[in-house]
């Protein structure tokens, strides 16, 4: 039986305009195999639901360097659970010093990856935790 | 008796035989460390430089004399030797307070010009209060609604005697605004402020992607304020045209230069074709570039830089001004070589760039905090970092001589390269129809994105190392204090606006809105509209609409 490949959401919340790091894990997601979409920038929490429940992906992944992860990225949480997403594995990385990393977790963000992640790592975390649909 | 220089083809016999007889046993005894040696642009690099790879070098021609054409060995005759660069670290957070009482410390602390850093809602454009704002009040600068923000920012600080640069670009004729108009209040004359405003749009559609109009209204813009500062405030720096951005975003060090310099002309063309002469604006240009890891190639940058704009001035502009072919500009180690592994080894990194840059020439210097890929930097982060430019500028005696690496024929080669290479992507562009239109292609854009990824590749497949990341990788917890911008700074700053809100004469800042609309829908230049606006309080938000219902909105090509 074939495995659907993994779907991913690449999104940009909040204002932030760094789009370097969201776009090579894109292109590096693609490379092995997953379908990704990318969201464009300075998405709301709303429009990274939306887009998420249209495209039914298996994994968020977040980026943000602007310092506003700890009010924008609980907020796409909480609309998850709202819209009974649970099963969507979220991941995010960007400028997030370490002390924030908890919390966020908390919030139920699987994966904070910091600068330096290898993206082979990203691929990795993503294929061993995200669901994907048996087709 | 003068000495008779060698001959190439006698050169390349000497080198054959060096070759032969000494480094080829040489490497199979003690092989190459690597099979392939680039700089960190992915461009080959040999073991050795020699006069047989400055062939056609005429040292008149190509490197000349400081302070003259071609301008490769820096624009002043006597450089650091009479003035050192300006100190300038780039600061802002929280409210206006926050970073008036940050300004102070640095200027104590010995830094000799300011660099004012907004918030994210400030560099879009939006007002505190609007409903995407939320969370990003203050965060990654200082948070500037209204005139009284400003008048708060420079508190107690004389503005005819420090000079200011502003990074601010889709909106930076509403903050010129402000600056000038709190400036006036305060009793400073327009003809001795000094300072910089970024307002290069271009790079922003290129790599920054802060934008709110689309590109033929920015421009106007931007020929706005680069006309008024001509007539009104002739010591400004209307532009910065910017390298510093592309090569975050992942450029090569050619492209950074090739692009910065093409916008440059970009602007210089519609400055002309908006009715100024050359020569009584291109004096105030200057630019703003990257310092990052590769020592010698940022120096060959900056050197090549140099060069290539005054060639371009003097052969495809005419100036007449020698004033208008000298390419000024600012630096700022790379943010993007920071990792956040082992985060003090970053005080190590930007202090080789700012090295770089300062045997580059630069006539300003921002260098980086070692805890910014964190947060905000710390006082005791940006005090450091400071420092590292005191150093550099009283300790390493470097600042003695002139452009000490003129000569070296490993650099003078690679200031070579990079301006032959500049020359290939000017015409590439220029056949596209512009830089405009090569940004609606996205070639820019792609280029960047592709040198990017390449770039990730070799550090994830080891052929790029980082320092703690990818070598000598240890397990860490990171203990080192970090800037919090608490949502308090938020909340304040609601309060602030909506006390302005209430206590300005709202039938004012309606009517010099409603002015601003009609000017902008003509062709006049809306300085003088945008001072109106911002002189009653109007907010950065209400001024940016007003533009926006007559330029539009820019859509981003996703690719």
């Amino acid at each position: 039986m074939s495995q659907r490949p993994i779907r991913v959401l690449i999104a940009k919340p909040g204002l932030d305009g760094h789009d370097r790091g969201a776009k090579i894990i894109a292109r590096a997601l693609r490379d092995a195999g997953m379908e990704v979409i990318y969201s464009g920038l300075r998405q709301s929490p709303e429009q990274i639901i939306s887009a998420a429940l249209q495209e039914d992906v298996n994994c968020i992944g977040l980026s943000i360097l602007s310092g506003a992860h700890n009010v924008i990225l609980p907020k796409i949480m909480d609309l998850l659970r709202e819209k009974k997403m649970d099963d969507v594995l979220v991941v995010a990385g960007g400028i997030i010093p370490d002390q924030d990393v908890l919390s966020l977790k908390k919030h139920g963000i699987a994966e904070i990856f910091l600068p330096g992640t290898s993206t082979k790592a990203i691929i990795q975390f993503i294929s061993d935790n995200a669901g994907s649909e048996k087709g | 008796m003068s000495k008779i220089p060698i001959r190439q083809p006698e050169w390349s016999k000497l080198k054959h035989r060096w070759e032969r007889e000494l480094l080829d046993p040489s490497n199979r005894l003690l092989p190459q460390r690597q099979e392939e040696f680039t700089s960190i642009s992915g461009q080959p690099i040999k073991a050795l430089y020699g006069p047989d790879d400055l062939e056609n070098f005429d040292p008149k021609k190509d490197i000349g004399f400081p302070g003259e054409l071609p301008y490769t060995r820096g624009i002043h005759p006597n450089m650091y030797r009479s003035r050192l660069w300006t100190m300038r670290q780039f600061s802002g957070f929280g409210t206006a307070e926050d970073t008036n009482q940050r300004f102070h410390y640095l200027l104590q602390q010995g830094q000799t010009g300011l660099s004012v850093a907004f918030d994210l809602p400030t560099l879009m454009g939006l007002d505190s209060d609007h409903p995407t704002s939320t969370g990003e009040v203050g965060k990654c600068g200082v948070a500037i609604d209204t005139l009284a923000d400003m008048e708060i920012l420079f508190k107690d600080i004389n503005l005819e005697s420090v000079s200011t640069s502003m990074t601010i670009n889709c909106p930076a004729a509403v903050i010129w605004a402000m600056y000038l108009a709190s400036a006036e209040k305060r009793g400073f004359t327009w003809d001795k402020l000094r300072g910089t405003l970024q307002n290069d749009i271009l790079k922003e559609y290129i790599a920054q992607k802060e934008w709110i109009y689309p590109p033929h209204p920015s421009m106007r813009l931007v020929t706005d304020t680069i006309e008024f500062a001509t007539r009104h405030v002739p010591q400004w720096n209307s532009v910065s045209i910017s390298g510093y951005h592309i090569r975050e975003a992942g450029s090569t060090a050619l492209q950074e230069l090739a692009f910065t310099l093409r916008n440059g002309i970009e602007y210089v063309e519609a400055a002309i074709k908006g009715g100024l002469k050359v020569d009584e604006f291109a004096p105030r240009l200057s630019f703003f570039f990257n310092a990052h890891n590769d020592f010698f190639e940022e120096i060959a940058k900056y050197r090549a830089a140099r060069k290539v704009w005054a060639r371009i001035m003097k052969d495809r502009f005419q100036c007449q001004d020698s004033r208008s072919c000298m390419l000024r500009f600012h630096t700022q180690t790379a943010g993007c070589s920071l990792t956040a592994q082992q985060p003090h080894n970053n005080i190590t990194r930007t202090a080789i760039q700012a090295l770089a840059a300062v045997l580059g020439g630069t006539q300003s210097l921002h260098t980086n905090s070692m805890d910014e890929t964190f947060a905000l930097p710390t006082e005791h982060a940006a005090t450091i970092a400071l420092r590292s430019q005191q150093i550099l500028a009283t300790e390493s005696e470097v600042a003695n001589t002139i452009d000490p690496l003129a000569g070296s024929y490993f650099v003078e080669k690679l200031t070579l390269e990079l301006e032959e290479g500049c020359w290939t992507y000017f015409k590439k562009i220029d056949a596209m129809g512009g830089m405009i239109a090569a940004i609606e292609q996205c070639y820019p854009q792609k280029e960047i994105q592709e040198a990017a990824y390449q770039y990730q590749q070799a550090v994830e497949c080891g052929q790029k190392i980082v320092v703690g990341v990818n070598q000598f990788v240890v397990d860490e917890e990171n203990n080192i204090d970090t800037l919090y911008i608490k949502p308090a700074v938020g909340e304040k700053q609601l309060k602030r606006l909506g006390a302005v809100k209430a206590r300005r004469n709202s039938p004012v800042v309606r009517q010099s809105l409603m002015d601003l609309r009609k000017a902008a829908s003509a062709d006049e230049n809306l300085m003088p509209f945008l001072l109106s606006c911002v002189k009653a309080y109007a907010t950065l938000g209400e001024v940016c609409d007003q533009l926006k219902q007559v330029f539009g909105s820019y859509q981003e090509p996703i690719f």
